[in-house]
């Protein structure tokens, strides 16, 4: 009967698009006499602590669960009932999710902290007046690597094309990230929905297959650690936390600007809880919280009061905090909408040659 | 089954199992299946929902050369799997079977034992063993066979290596069934009439463990042609394989229509094996 497996997943995927199923997570029945908080959120995100900290002060129970992409959350979030509250989509999904009509309108009069918002987190395009979302953590996309080995610092995205690094480079396994990159170093915006601009970063990224020894977003810091790779195409947080294992590991930010992103917070309109979620998302933000947070997980928080707190080698690490001057001249993902395809047909195009 | 009885009657007990049988595929097969087939002819839509536009596109498109190519890079892969298993798990399927009894049960019960473990966790502990600093390579070097680590990890042959690992065990338990039917006597029957040993095995183990070798072979080569956790985890992403290229237009490119097609196309393909299969052994079968 192992053959069904394969039908069992796409049976599964269908059972939660028809509803039919619910996630082990989801709320029994509303009425009890403590009030439970669904929290949706990636994993490894949350500081323990800082929750217990909640449950505690509210007399109320958290429960977490959690989703590894965008897609993902987008994917359970669009069956409609998932039952949670409080979601952490990133930037130009919380864009998505609110025209579509997902999120619940936010009540700004309780969330006071968003008067604490980093400037540069403010009126971002995909949610100008925080209606739906409220940035919560920021980053980048850089470079991680090994100085022992990579002994120049690397300053463009062309070191990730280094025939002297071949079989020891990682990508991150995103079609967005990886052809953004890509067309970044071409000249064009990691947004380009021209298809020959797309076709020119696919040609590129080929020449560039076989330096690459993996394409994963989930063990670029454990390859590198490990001496696998010494090059990674990498998000900045895990980085950071690497350097703490291995302390040869750095961050190189490239000279073509690479990509920052934010994680927001934001409150599903099928949530029974809106005074609570709104109330969470408000504690979530709160200086002393944000700081606990941001030791623990190493990703910069949006509340600008934090960075002037945090210990000198979080504050002063590029993989966290990027240097202000280059805040101007990195990009944010955005939508590409039908332009998805060329993506897709060219990612593929990338991974079938 | 029940189809060599004459009478169609059956009694009350056998009904109720009957029924019990049909509703549970009803439910949890062909509804579901229904389910999926109906979204293959639909259209994706902005943002991955459904829309209800019927098209046979998402057909044509299972149809394009380049998805032939990871249909066909699947279907090798897969293949040669079935291969080796069965290369591999005849030798140990024939100990285990001619074994006496307290050392069939240990034997058996260590095949089965990686089975207590999640599938996850033993295809990670493949990245542990084959990567650069992994076990392997340590041991190789510490022995003095290598000089520098091999690059084995993420590779085409780190797939198939989990794959192997993973599905011999569907090999080796039918084929044991099949060889605990063979009389030896028929063995030392053969040698008394000047077989050698190659020739023993040519013409009387191979072909009475025919039964086994099929049931093995199906059973090892539809999950390795669908396969999504072995490739995705130990093929470092390079060369997309069916199951991690239907999860990617799932779960990345939200296209959800394509994705029920692709998966139709697949069930296509094992289902035509099946049926060449089935052939073969009706072939093969001693009339």
């Amino acid at each position: 009967m192992k053959n069904l497996i394969p039908l069992l997943v796409v049976f599964l995927i269908l059972l939660l698009a028809g509803g039919c199923s619910e996630s082990s997570t989801s709320p029994e029945s509303p009425p009890s006499q403590h009030s439970t908080l669904y929290y949706f959120t990636w994993s490894d995100y949350v500081d323990a602590g800082v929750v217990a900290k909640f449950e505690e002060t509210r007399g109320v129970r958290v429960v977490i669960d959690t989703f590894s992409s965008n897609e993902e959350l987008l994917a359970k979030v669009q069956t409609g009932m998932t039952g949670y509250d409080v979601v952490v989509p990133s930037d130009f999904m919380a864009g998505i999710m609110g025209r579509l009509g997902l999120l619940a309108e936010l009540d700004l009069e309780k969330i006071s902290r968003v008067q604490d918002l980093e400037p540069h987190l403010r009126q971002l395009s995909f949610d100008p007046t925080n209606r739906f979302a409220i940035p919560y953590l920021w980053g980048t996309v850089g470079m991680g690597y090994n100085a022992d080995v990579v002994t120049e610092t690397p300053t463009s995205w062309e070191a990730l094309w280094d025939p002297k690094f071949s079989g020891r480079i990682s990508l991150l396994n995103d079609e967005r990230e990886v052809f953004g990159m890509a067309l970044q170093t071409l000249g064009y915006s990691l947004n380009s929905v021209d298809p020959q601009a797309i076709q020119q970063a696919k040609h590129k990224l080929m020449r560039q297959k076989p330096l690459v020894k993996a394409y994963t977003s989930e063990q670029f810091d454990q390859l590198l650690v490990a001496g696998e790779v010494v090059l990674a195409h990498a998000w900045g947080g895990p980085i950071a936390r690497a350097m703490r294992e291995h302390p040869s590991i750095r961050y190189a930010l490239p000279e073509e600007g690479g990509m920052m992103w934010t994680d927001c917070l934001a409150v599903l309109a099928s949530s029974r809880q809106q005074a609570l979620a709104m109330d969470f998302i408000n504690y979530l933000l709160d200086e002393e919280v944000a700081l606990a947070t941001t030791r623990r997980l190493l990703f910069a928080s949006a509340n600008r009061h934090v960075r002037d707190r945090l210990p000198e080698d979080i504050r002063t690490n590029t993989a966290v905090y990027p240097p202000n001057d280059m805040l101007t001249r990195m990009e944010w993902l955005e939508d590409v909408q039908e332009a998805i395809r060329y993506y897709d047909r060219a990612w593929t195009e990338l991974k079938v040659h | 089954m029940l189809n060599h009885r004459s009478d169609t009657s059956f009694a009350f007990p056998v009904k109720v199992s009957l029924l019990s049988a049909g509703l549970f595929l009803g439910l949890f097969f062909f509804l579901p299946l229904i389910l999926v087939f109906g979204v293959s002819l639909a259209s994706r839509g902005m943002y991955g929902g459904i829309t209800w536009i019927v098209t046979w596109e998402n057909y044509q498109r299972v149809f394009d050369p380049l998805v032939g190519m990871i249909f066909l890079r699947s279907l090798f892969l897969a293949g040669l799997t079935t291969l080796i298993c069965a290369v591999v798990g005849f030798p140990l399927a024939y100990c285990l079977s001619r074994a006496s009894k307290p050392w069939q049960l240990i034997l058996l019960t260590l095949v089965m034992i990686p089975f207590w473990t999640n599938f996850l966790v033993r295809t990670y502990a493949w990245v542990l063993i084959l990567r650069a600093d992994g076990i392997l390579n340590s041991l190789l070097i510490g022995v003095g066979l290598l000089d520098a680590p091999l690059s084995l990890l993420f590779t085409d042959l780190s797939v198939f290596v989990g794959l192997v690992y993973g599905y011999l065990p569907f090999m080796v338990l039918p084929l044991v069934v099949a060889i605990e039917r063979i009389p030896p006597q028929l063995e030392d029957a053969a040698f008394d009439l000047y077989a050698s040993m190659g020739g023993m095995f040519r013409h009387v183990l191979l072909p009475l463990s025919t039964p086994g070798f099929l049931a093995g072979g199906v059973l090892v080569f539809i999950p390795s042609l669908g396969a999504f956790i072995t490739p995705y985890l130990l093929g470092g992403g390079q060369n997309m394989m069916l199951g991690t290229f239907i999860q990617q237009e799932f779960l990345v490119a939200r296209d959800w229509p394509f994705g029920s097609a692709l998966s139709f196309g697949l069930m296509g393909t094992v289902l035509l094996t099946w049926f060449l299969l089935g052939r073969m052994s009706v072939e093969k079968e001693p009339s």
